[in-house]
């Protein structure tokens, strides 16, 4: 991961925030992250994010838990050591939906959260630069990253125009970024062009 | 989008007083920053003597063999899957909280989950000490995970509802340790931004994951946090249709019953709301979190307390009914001979005073919104629901087809009370330690309440009542400065 140079601009308030993103981000500027106390709904909305397929994920999980339950006990039963209990059917469907319906709901569980620890890249004892310690109590903070374009003195001044408060220039390894903004390489700005 | 945020002045606020962003983060994360006050360190000495109380009760049993308890040839299953029920049926409510409260969208259980679903935690660990310990030999505990082993193979039986019981307790308490723990890391994360000493700073580092707020973060936060409420709501209902087809599948009498699996879930639910309210009429006291538990948020849980109750009534009445109208001897003796009547009698008459007479109380507002009241209800419920579960074991085994072997009175030797008052000990030792050291209050998701059903906020918004429709509707949809 690079180091990178970045516009830290922090608001207090949600309802200045939204508006900001939108102007920031037509502006041509790349957002980085907004980093927010609380989910703040529509936000991702806003900076252009696509929606997580992390349901998706779950639900292949899911199905591996289901399949992996029906399979197993059918094996067992009928495969690897044959069990006639009373001459009763070889796979008592209603006898397996218990265990079945558990191991489908471990899979799902255990697999989407391992599944979004690993996309958000974070672990026991995991560091990341922190740009406000703040941002996870009361403070919105927006980073922008700066790019060889990027005049550090018009970003500033713009972000004091959208209403940023304590507006400052930090270095730091950059994290990751996942939304289409950066995956397209097409500016907010081109887009409504 | 509009940013106005309304909610009618006629809900009660979640939130109380004059609160801000940074204001919910102080009192919510104080307690921990401070030293603890003297009462923390007698409960928690208490309970960690009671704690070692139940170590050396199982050190007994293990050395000596479950012949230290006073089980015998009928009466096979005595406290110990008594308390086993017990505390599976308390680990109810977190659950039920968390994911069946956020699916039906009501926003009171932001204030209570947190707390809620450590307790279902520890519950669950307390309820799995009971069968496992039960096996008596138990270094052989691994025999009832299915693996492929040099005897035979030999499987486990897929069929017995007592292996489904493994499946789904072991499913039930990963599954609410990871919707737990999920929804905690962001309130690390506030934690670890705060800390000023070495520890925290260490500690709050380690376990909030390096969490860091951003927005994609939270978005996944929310689809995941949703998914498992998803997968953990039929998840509550089938660990104790599963627990109580443990009984509704064998034969005896007052056991063999189809109403068993609603009636125990709904009897889940009841006991577990009260060991909620038994604990978060402590912790808000104690930690001053009066303005997030609200007497709104006790009235709440108690009108689940008080519909839960009568479920469980009704499904007294419907097996006294059945054991008559289904023309069973066997079964009209265990109900009508052994239970309502016969030595057991104080037992079965205690759980209907305290299950379903005392909790028909709460139809009054007054004594819903009472603490001391509810309080003291919380702990009648919880005794309640132990014999429960005492009167189906105990009063369906102690009788059966052959008279000659009828046992006499059933009492528990000094060790199996030791054990019991031991998981209370590991139950409360965890809850002290819990309260102390993580944030009581789900942090993050109060905030996103905040300016909908704060207190202050709502103040804010009463002057739009008084409006037109047509001035209502334009700034609702318009946005709003207040």
């Amino acid at each position: 991961m690079a180091i990178k140079k970045f516009v830290v601009g922090n608001f207090d308030d949600e309802n200045v925030l939204f508006p900001a993103v939108k102007r920031v981000r037509s502006a041509g500027y790349k957002i980085h992250d907004v980093y927010t106390p609380y989910p703040v709904h529509g936000l991702d909305g806003a900076l252009g994010l696509r929606q997580t397929s992390l349901h998706t994920a779950g639900f292949i999980y899911g199905i591996t838990g289901t399949t992996t339950a029906l399979t197993g006990i059918s094996w067992i039963f009928d495969v690897d050591w044959l069990m006639n209990i009373g001459g009763k059917p070889h796979i008592p469907l209603p006898a397996m939906i218990p265990i079945t319906f558990e191991l489908t709901v471990l899979f799902a569980a255990v697999g989407m959260v391992f599944t979004f620890c690993w996309l958000n890249k974070i672990a026991p004892g995991v560091k990341k630069h922190v740009f406000n310690p703040r941002s996870t109590d009361d403070i919105f903070t927006m980073v922008i990253e700066c790019t060889e374009h990027t005049n550090v003195e018009q970003a500033k001044a713009f972000l004091a125009s959208v209403g940023a408060q304590e507006i400052n220039e930090q270095v730091a390894e950059d994290g990751w970024w996942w939304g289409t903004y950066d995956k397209e390489q097409v500016l907010y700005k081109e887009e409504l062009a | 989008m509009s940013l106005l945020k309304y909610e009618s002045s006629l809900r009660e606020p979640l939130v109380d007083g004059d609160k801000t962003y940074h204001q919910v983060t102080e009192d919510i994360c104080r307690p921990i920053e401070v030293k603890p006050l003297k009462s923390w360190y007698v409960g928690l000495s208490i309970s960690l003597l009671l704690l070692l109380f139940g170590v050396f009760s199982i050190y007994r049993d293990v050395t000596y063999g479950i012949g230290q308890w006073n089980l015998n040839r009928t009466i096979g299953w005595g406290w110990d899957i008594t308390n086993f029920v017990w505390w599976v049926g308390i680990g109810h409510a977190g659950t039920l909280i968390s994911a069946i409260l956020l699916l039906f969208r009501q926003g009171w259980r932001t204030g209570v989950n947190r707390a809620a679903e450590a307790m279902t935690i520890f519950a669950v660990m307390c309820a799995g000490q009971f069968p496992i310990w039960h096996m008596g030999r138990v270094w052989m505990a691994f025999f009832v995970m299915p693996y492929p082993n040099s005897r035979g193979p030999v499987w486990v039986n897929f069929n017995s509802p007592l292996l489904w019981d493994v499946f789904a307790i072991s499913t039930y308490f990963t599954v609410s340790l990871l919707f737990w723990y999920s929804g905690l890391l962001p309130d690390l994360a506030t934690l670890r931004d705060r800390a000023k000493t070495k520890f925290r700073k260490f500690f709050y580092g380690l376990t909030s994951f390096g969490w860091s707020g951003s927005t994609k973060h939270w978005q996944r936060f929310e689809a995941l946090a949703l998914v498992l409420a998803g997968l953990s709501a039929p998840l509550v209902l089938s660990v104790h249709t599963i627990v109580s087809m443990d009984f509704a599948t064998s034969v005896i009498p007052g056991w063999h019953t189809q109403i068993f699996p609603p009636y125990f879930v709904a009897g889940a639910i009841f006991s577990g709301f009260a060991m909620v309210q038994t604990l978060l009429i402590i912790t808000r006291k104690v930690l001053g979190l009066e303005e997030y538990i609200t007497i709104g948020h006790i009235e709440a849980m108690n009108k689940v307390i008080v519909m839960t109750g009568s479920i469980v009534g009704c499904a007294y009445l419907t097996e006294l009914f059945i054991a008559w109208y289904s023309g069973n001897p066997y079964e009209y003796a265990a109900f009508y001979k052994y239970r309502i009547a016969g030595p057991y009698v104080w037992a079965y008459w205690t759980m209907m005073t305290c299950n379903v007479v005392s909790p028909q109380l709460f139809w009054s507002e007054k004594l819903r919104r009472n603490i001391e009241f509810t309080f003291v209800m919380s702990i009648v419920v919880n005794i309640g629901m132990w014999f429960e579960r005492f009167v189906i074991i105990v009063t369906s085994l102690y009788r059966d087809y052959l008279p000659s072997s009828w046992s006499t009175f059933y009492r528990p030797t000094i060790w199996e009370v030791g054990f019991f008052m031991g998981t209370i000990g590991l139950f409360f030792t965890c809850y002290f330690l819990f309260a102390k050291y993580f944030p009581v209050i789900a942090v993050a998701e109060i905030k996103s309440v905040l300016k909908t059903s704060g207190e202050n906020y709502k103040k804010g918004m009463e002057h739009l009542e008084n409006e037109s429709v047509e001035v209502f509707a334009h700034d609702y949809l318009h946005g709003h400065d207040h």
